[in-house]
């Protein structure tokens, strides 16, 4: 498969995946253009999580193929995908030390260290201006969230992946991520893929919804129309 | 006094051995007076330990006889078997038994034939496949202490570790600090050992050379030379057996594959 620049940014082909016998993933195909905003809706044990997973490699498809920017991601080292396609987690999964130290991680696997003007400006994005050398012990839920995400930024990703990402989170917590994370794809025109459970939380977040149901794609389309369409899931 | 009745050898270790055994009975019985029933139990662990030991011993004798070469294949045949014990540790991880068997194999084995070059352990088989023995037996005990807490650290931080890798992490940057934990953890009872050494407890060796005459001076430094040697392999073994079984959890796409069981994503 060649680099298409004009093509679709991310594209699944057949996708699927098998545990054991039991497959979680069945033949889902989708297209993501840049600057997309897809969330990922259905019900707990749909697949959602395991389809974003097959996205950066951190689970491998048994079935079908992905292709970042035209290219299988089978051809690309998984360190260099992971940089390319970022994840921000349910969980914010700090590591010990300072906030400063979980934004440099990504970078510092290549080899680069981010100036300390960098860090702070990610923070900035984030709302958390001056929290550079906070251990990150001393963060609450929402605020070691903002850092997960920040530290994800910081990788400057082609492609941004949310699994559930504030649905650890506390209600007025869940609210100040999700408007930040609104604000920061609108502003930096990011191509992002978000899985939720929440109908609403995707007509907020995403202009393509995509339904999945049994590891299957039920549909996908512009959100209004598939939000409108869809029973109560 | 009973030396008195048996001369020295088999009649007279029989006859300590019986005494023993009365004792064991006895302590047993007083149990049972307190309704504590073991009876059962400490009989045939008594008859069971008995004949254990004492295959080993005929075995020992008879291995004694044999040429120095001949105590190579005892030590490997003992490693093979610490490696089979330690890798039922890490069941679940794939190749466990060939980490388990490498790290004590060249943990307890590169000891075992620097400490013998440089003459402190004697090349004799008498002094060799004991010495020997008791490297191999606490770099098992290591090998497995350090990979049952490396699956223990590993699956307590799948999403650490996944948020590491998803960040563009190696695998081994992604696990490090649970390679440290474990290789530390396993040699806490070797460091708690030699600290304590002649304060909490005589060991086995020293207690058995004082028995057997040696000068007790000489006997306590030969046992510090024992722990120290204990500590080395130990070590080497944990260091090796963490560093090989780290890349076994990882897939070639450099995917968390060591994971509990429950835990996966929907």
């Amino acid at each position: 498969m060649t680099n298409r620049a004009g093509g679709p940014i991310l594209r699944t082909e057949h996708l699927g995946r098998t545990v054991n016998g039991h497959t979680l993933v069945d033949d889902v195909s989708i297209e993501v253009q840049r600057g997309d905003v897809l969330a990922i809706v259905g019900p707990s044990g749909s697949g959602k999580s395991s389809f974003l997973r097959m996205l950066n490699r951190l689970d491998e498809p048994t079935r079908g193929n992905v292709y970042v920017d035209g290219q299988d991601t089978r051809d690309i080292p998984p360190r260099l995908l992971r940089q390319r396609v970022g994840m921000v987690m349910q969980a914010a999964n700090l590591f010990p030390g300072t906030v400063a130290g979980n934004i440099r991680y990504g970078p510092a696997q290549r080899g680069e260290t981010i100036p300390s003007a960098r860090v702070d400006a990610l923070l900035e994005q984030v709302g958390l201006a001056g929290y550079a050398s906070r251990d990150i012990n001393h963060l609450s839920g929402g605020e070691a969230q903002r850092v997960s995400v920040a530290r994800t930024l910081a990788n400057t990703p082609e492609v941004l992946l949310l699994d559930e990402p504030t649905s650890a989170l506390d209600d007025a917590a869940e609210q100040e991520v999700e408007t930040l994370l609104c604000r920061i794809i609108n502003d930096e025109q990011l191509t992002c893929l978000v899985v939720t459970h929440d109908m609403a939380q995707a007509a907020r977040m995403a202009n393509r919804v995509m339904v999945m149901a049994e590891g299957r794609l039920v549909s996908i389309g512009p959100s209004e129309e598939i939000l409108n369409a869809e029973p109560v899931l | 006094m009973l030396n008195r009745f048996f001369s020295e050898g088999l009649e007279l270790g029989l006859a300590q051995a019986a005494v023993a055994a009365v004792l064991a009975l006895a302590v047993m019985l007083l149990a049972r007076e307190r309704k504590i029933h073991v009876e059962r139990e400490t009989v045939i662990a008594l008859v069971r330990g008995l004949i254990q030991i004492v295959i080993v011993g005929s075995f020992l004798a008879l291995l004694f006889q044999g040429p120095r070469w001949s105590s190579i294949l005892v030590l490997a045949g003992m490693m093979a078997a610490a490696g089979t014990i330690a890798a039922r540790r890490a069941s679940g991880i794939p190749g466990a038994f060939t980490v388990s068997l490498a790290g004590i194999g060249l943990g307890a084995g590169i000891v075992i034939v620097l400490m013998t070059w440089f003459g402190v352990i004697d090349s004799a088989l008498t002094s060799l496949i004991p010495v020997g023995s008791m490297l191999i037996a606490n770099s098992m005990n290591t090998s497995a202490l350090a990979l049952e807490r490396f699956r223990a650290e590993v699956e307590s931080h799948v999403g650490q570790i996944e948020a590491a890798l998803a960040l563009g992490a190696s695998t081994q940057t992604a696990v490090s600090p649970y390679v440290q934990a474990a290789v530390h953890a396993s040699l806490i009872p070797r460091l708690d050992s030699i600290s304590s050494l002649g304060i909490v407890w005589i060991p086995g060796m020293m207690a058995g050379m004082v028995l057997s005459g040696t000068d007790p001076v000489y006997a306590a430094v030969y046992q510090f030379v024992i722990m120290a040697m204990i500590f080395a392999a130990a070590g080497l073994t944990s260091v090796l057996s963490t560093l090989l079984i780290r890349n076994k959890a990882f897939s070639e796409a450099e995917q968390l594959i060591l994971r509990p069981v429950t835990a996966g994503p929907t």
